[in-house]
This record gives C-alpha cells, sequence and structure tokens, in this order.
C-alpha cells in the first residue's frame, strides 16, 4: 500500500509537471487552432531566465524568498515577451494561410530558438539552484512527496483555476471565448480578436516560464534541449485531455503521469512510454477529440 | 644485342641492388627478431592505425641502439590492413609468409578476429594495442592473442569487483539509460554479478533519457531494498536520479561509469555527489615512462601522439621483454614470460592472465570527494 501510494504521488507530480506546460499548448490551440510547437522552447528560456536572474539575486545575497519571487517574476516577463514576438513574427503574417503553414513555422521556431539559446548561453548542462527549500513539516513524509512536488502541485492547482476563472467570468475570458468560437463574428462585435491572441500568447508563455522556474529547480539541472522532451509528453497530454480545454489539459496530464509513474512501477519503466503511448492511441480511437475535447464540426 | 646487353645489365644491377641492400637493413642476415605491425595505415581509420607504427618504430630503434634483444637486432615489418576483415587476412598471410615472430596488431577488433586463425596456425605471437572485443581473449580461441587495452566489459567487471569485494554489497539494482554505451555495461554487470553467485541483482531495469522526473524508479529502487544502485549510462541522468534519490532519503551507493567520471556530474549534482563511485581510465600522465614516450614522439615527429600510442608503446616494449627473458622467440616461451614477468610501460607496471589480457591495465574506481573525483 505504501508502494502505491509513494508511486501515487510520483505520477501526481509527473502529471502536474506536464500540465504546466500543457496548459499554453491548449489555450492557443483554443484560440488560433494553431499547435505551437515553440511553446516548450518558451518554457526553456523562462528556465534560463529564472536560472540567470537567480544566480545574479543569490551573489547580492537576496533571501530565497525574493529570489523566488523576482526570477519568477522576471522570467515570466521577459518569456512573455518572447510568446508575444514570436506569435508576432511567425504566426500572424501566416493567419489565412493554409493550416500547415503555421505549423512548419512553430516548428521552425523551436528548431531556432534551441539553437540560439545553445550559441547564446551554452551546450552544457547547468546546475540549477534549488529554489525551493526542504520545508520541516515535510520531513515525516518526504519520502513519498517532496517539497518541490507540493509546490508543483499546488501550483498547477491553483493556475488552473484562475484560468478557468478568467475565462468563464471576466470581460478578456469572454472575449476569447468568442474570438474562438468565429474569429470574423467577433471582429464584427467589435472585439480586437489581434489584442486576444497577442494575450492568449502572453499568458501561456508566463505560465510555461513559471513552469521552467519549478520544473527546474525540481530537476535540478537544464540545458537548451530541455523544452523539446517536456513539450513533446506535454503535448501529448494535451492531445489525450482534448486540445482546446483548460480542465482536459491538466486531466490528460495527470492521466499520462500516473500511467507513466505505475507502468514504471508495477512494470518496467522499460516500457513507460510504451503504456503511455498505447494509452493515447486506444482514447483516440474511442473519443478522437480527447477526453473533454469538443467534436469539431466541418464549416461547409 | 645492345638492348639484350643492357636489359642483361639492368637486371645484374637490379639483383645485385636487392643482394646487397637487403644484408644491409639487416645488418646480421638470419638472426634478427621480425616485428611485425599491422593495422590501419591508410583509408579513414588510419588516424587510429599509425600511432602504432611511430610506437614501435621509437621502441625498436631504442632497443636496436642499445645492442638489441639479447644481441639480435630488431627488424620492423609493416603492413596494411585498412582495418577491413577481408584484407587482414591477406596482411597476416603476408606477415607469416615473410617469417615474422611476432606481430603488434591488429588495430581493429573485427580485423584482428580474422587474421588471428592464421597467426595462430604459424605458432605467431599476436598482441593488440586496441581491439576490445571481450570475445577476443575470452573465448580462448586464440592462445596466441594478447593486448595492453582493456576490454570493452572492462569497466563492468571493475565495478562489480568494487562493490561485491570492498563495499560487500549483497543486493544490486542495475539500472541504465536505455544507449548503446549505458544498456552495454548494465548488461555486463548483470552479468558479472550474477556468474559471481554472491550478489543479487534485484533490479534491471533503463530509464528515459530527459524524463522530466524520476521518482517513480526511485521509488522502484527503495522497495527493491538494493544497498547499491548500478547505473550505466551518462551524467545528465545519473546527477537527476542521484538527486532523486536524496529527495526520496533514499541510502543507498551509487556506482556508475566513465560516462559519469565527468566533472559536469559533480557541478551539477552538487553535495548528492558526495561519495558517489564512478570507474574511469587509470591516471597515467604522471608515469615517468609515459612522459618519455610522449616526449620522445614529439621529438621525432613534431607531433602529439594519438589514438592507442601508449598501449602500442607498452605492448611493444612488453613483448620485447618477454623474448628477451625467454630468450627464443617460441610461442609457448615468450607467451609464459609474459605471464609471469613484470614489465614497466607507460600504461603502467603489467603482466598478463591465463587469457591475455592485461593485468594493471585499464580501469580504477574513482569516489567523489569534497567536490573532486579521488582515485582509491
Amino acid at each position: 500500500m505504501d508502494y502505491f501510494i509513494e508511486l501515487l504521488f510520483s505520477g501526481l507530480t509527473r502529471g502536474s509537471i506536464y500540465a504546466l506546460i500543457a496548459l499554453g499548448y491548449t489555450m492557443v490551440y483554443g484560440i488560433i487552432g494553431l499547435i505551437n510547437f515553440a511553446h516548450g522552447e518558451i518554457y526553456m528560456i523562462g528556465a534560463f531566465t529564472s536560472f540567470i536572474v537567480a544566480t545574479v539575486l543569490s551573489i547580492y545575497g537576496f533571501p530565497l524568498l525574493a529570489i523566488v519571487v523576482i526570477a519568477g517574476v522576471a522570467a515570466a516577463i521577459w518569456s512573455s515577451a518572447y510568446g508575444y514576438t514570436i506569435e508576432k513574427i511567425a504566426y500572424k503574417p501566416l493567419r489565412h494561410a493554409p493550416r500547415l503553414s503555421p505549423l512548419i513555422s512553430a516548428i521552425g521556431m523551436s528548431i531556432f530558438l534551441q539553437n540560439y539559446v545553445l550559441l547564446a548561453q551554452t551546450s552544457d548542462f547547468l546546475p540549477f539552484p534549488e529554489l525551493i527549500p526542504d520545508f520541516d513539516f515535510m520531513e515525516p513524509v518526504a519520502h513519498i512527496v517532496g517539497s518541490s512536488d507540493l509546490v508543483i502541485l499546488i501550483t498547477t492547482t491553483i493556475v488552473m483555476l484562475i484560468l478557468t476563472f478568467v475565462i468563464k467570468f471576466t470581460r478578456i475570458g469572454k472575449a476569447m471565448r468568442a474570438t474562438a468560437q468565429d474569429r470574423t463574428m467577433a471582429m464584427l462585435v467589435g472585439i480586437n480578436v489581434n489584442n486576444i491572441i497577442s494575450a492568449t500568447f502572453i499568458i501561456g508563455s508566463a505560465l510555461a516560464a513559471i513552469g521552467g522556474l519549478l520544473i527546474a529547480s525540481h530537476i535540478g539541472q537544464i540545458n537548451f534541449y530541455i523544452g523539446f522532451i517536456a513539450g513533446i509528453k506535454a503535448f501529448t497530454a494535451a492531445v489525450l485531455g482534448g486540445i482546446g480545454s483548460i480542465p482536459g489539459a491538466v486531466l490528460g496530464s495527470l492521466i499520462l503521469g500516473l500511467t507513466e509513474s505505475f507502468a514504471t512501477g508495477y512494470v518496467s519503466s522499460d516500457y513507460e512510454d510504451v503504456f503511455a503511448f498505447s494509452l493515447l492511441v486506444l482514447i483516440l480511437i474511442f473519443k478522437p477529440s480527447g477526453l473533454l475535447g469538443k467534436a469539431e464540426t466541418q464549416k461547409v | 644485342m645492345k638492348l639484350n646487353m643492357n636489359r642483361k645489365l639492368f637486371s645484374t644491377a637490379a639483383c645485385l641492388l636487392i643482394a646487397v641492400s637487403v644484408p644491409a637493413l639487416v645488418l646480421a642476415e638470419g638472426d634478427t627478431i621480425k616485428f611485425g605491425v599491422a593495422g590501419a595505415h591508410s583509408g579513414d581509420l588510419a588516424s587510429y592505425g599509425l600511432p602504432t607504427v611511430n610506437a614501435a618504430q621509437l621502441v625498436i630503434e631504442k632497443v636496436n641502439a642499445a645492442g638489441g634483444v639479447n644481441g639480435k637486432m630488431v627488424e620492423l615489418l609493416v603492413e596494411d590492413d585498412v582495418c577491413k576483415p577481408e584484407v587482414a587476412t591477406n596482411t597476416a598471410t603476408k606477415l607469416v609468409s615473410d617469417g615474422v615472430d611476432v606481430v603488434l596488431g591488429h588495430i581493429c577488433s573485427g580485423a584482428t578476429k580474422a587474421a588471428l586463425p592464421i597467426y595462430k596456425n604459424a605458432g605467431v605471437l599476436v598482441m593488440s594495442p586496441s581491439a576490445t572485443n571481450p570475445e577476443l581473449t575470452q573465448s580462448g580461441d586464440y592462445p596466441n592473442f594478447f593486448r595492453t587495452i582493456a576490454p570493452d566489459d572492462a569497466q563492468a567487471q571493475v565495478d562489480v569487483e568494487f562493490a561485491l569485494n570492498k563495499l560487500n554489497y549483497t543486493k544490486i539494482a542495475v539500472v541504465h539509460d536505455k544507449g548503446d554505451y549505458g544498456k552495454g555495461f548494465a548488461e555486463f554487470a548483470k552479468k558479472f554479478l550474477e556468474e559471481s553467485g554472491k550478489a543479487e541483482v534485484v533490479l534491471f531495469e533503463g530509464v528515459t533519457p530527459g524524463a522530466v522526473d524520476y521518482s517513480a524508479i526511485v521509488q522502484k529502487i527503495k522497495r527493491s531494498g538494493a544497498q547499491a544502485v548500478m547505473f550505466g549510462g551518462y551524467h545528465p541522468e545519473a546527477s537527476k536520479i542521484i538527486s532523486m534519490m536524496k529527495k526520496k532519503r533514499l541510502k543507498v551507493d551509487f556506482i556508475s561509469d566513465d560516462g559519469v567520471k565527468d566533472n559536469t556530474f559533480i557541478k551539477v549534482a552538487g553535495e548528492d555527489a558526495e561519495g558517489a563511485y564512478a570507474s574511469g581510465p587509470k591516471d597515467t600522465t604522471a608515469n615517468p615512462l609515459s612522459i618519455e614516450a610522449v616526449a620522445a614522439h614529439k621529438a621525432k615527429f613534431n607531433a602529439d601522439p594519438g589514438a592507442f600510442f601508449e598501449n602500442a608503446y607498452s605492448a611493444t616494449l612488453a613483448m620485447l621483454n618477454a623474448i628477451e627473458k625467454a630468450d627464443t622467440t617460441e610461442l609457448e616461451a615468450v607467451k609464459k614470460a609474459l605471464q609471469t614477468e613484470k614489465v614497466d610501460t607507460p600504461v603502467g607496471n603489467i603482466y598478463f592472465d591465463e587469457n591475455g589480457d592485461a593485468i594493471g591495465v585499464g580501469f580504477s574506481v574513482y569516489q567523489v570527494k569534497d567536490g573532486a573525483f579521488v582515485e582509491l
């Protein structure tokens, strides 16, 4: 039973990590129907920014909490700037092009950003400072769920709740939903569609940056390639849950994380990806638009 | 007629030239030690083979200048095999028909394997500076084969012996990163652990490189009751796993390979790396013979020596030393001398086991102490 609980928390942690990244994928897809493959790189840039800021601040002897807050805010702003710029440069000019064109543009952006960080920073692995300390009250259960696991779990939950609230109950959320439903009609009723799309990219990128800080602190190392692998898994989770749906992204991420964790624990970690992707195939066969996704009707 | 005369003159001259030049090279006709060097001396793998030729030249010049081996001069015969098995058989036949006494080579494992039966039938001793395929010595098919490089499975052997005999573990988890290098190491480690009968492999699994979280595998290691984790792979995964073990308050030792014996491992894992073990090649840079050999190479060829130079230099020294001690080039006597007489070489003070692997060459276990790898 202990073993089951250990694996459960390990799966929940993994799932929450995927969810922090998957939320960005699903938001962008929900609004403009584009799979933003550069999203994993935004997460990586967030991790690098918080690494640089945290290193500088710790040299000046700032307290840990201040370092976390300042590094998080700086990473969120910097990553948002990247997200905003990428949309303006790589996606906006292709908004009326066939659907494949922005997709290819997104893959190009992803490769560009990876190599940019490789050249501008380093190809080495860098030690990421432990920004989440071990809390004393967690010590009795530290062998099951660590402090960074707890922080990630709580952050993911809060972020999901806030996002759902924003989209359901605020003006900008209403405008986002309108844009997602019918862009032309939204423009006709006076919604500035360009601003709404930019806002979506900014929010998604800021989330990825916070994810970058938390996840890098959990793993303890970063390099230019971390965004790619994490991005692929998060994308899988978003598809599993129904891409375009916010609760779906979180649900899909948790299912993926738990599947991997239990597959490792009870079968073999050699097969964790086999189980994860078999599950994806199975769900897509029976629910082609994902667990919580809406079936897309072809407009004629 | 005039033409005929000329031709006759020319051929006589040529015959004379050859007749004169051969003894001139050999000095005392029929009384030299013929030392063959075979390997890739041209083609895309030439950079692996040419340093061996240089090493043999340097040693033989030195030995001949000092009066040879038991009064006999050493003669160098160099043949190219381009690292191709089909060429290597021809190379071997050529050397054997030239009456070679011992052969330094071949360079590539595949070529060596192809050539060995020919030398075996002729009773010629062969010593490779670079062929690492474990089968070459361990199969027992080639009693005439020796080498001065550790076989591919040596790291796993060193780690396993260390874990069993120094640390006295009885339960070990073997984890790898699913790659060629890591999985190969892990499979050898598993094999040696099982063969030893002293320890149980309680877990054998591969992890996915680059994954965001390794807590599930760490929990599995904990549940397996392992006293140590033996990891095959590179430092990024190693540092993630070792940090996660500390986070989950799991106190088991960590033993790994050359891919982890990298300063980045210590830099990234920080304090979590303290006490971890990793195997790596023995440090030879402080060996005076190694310094001397490299200096001699620089003086003669005006360049830094290349791949396997020290292994080749050591092999040449070992073979000539054995011939000197045995006072013959007869295979059995030389073999016995190789297995009993220790010799000082750039790779250390070595002799050979019954399979033909050098003892004293290869890997040591290092431990992280105060942020640096210390040889144990």
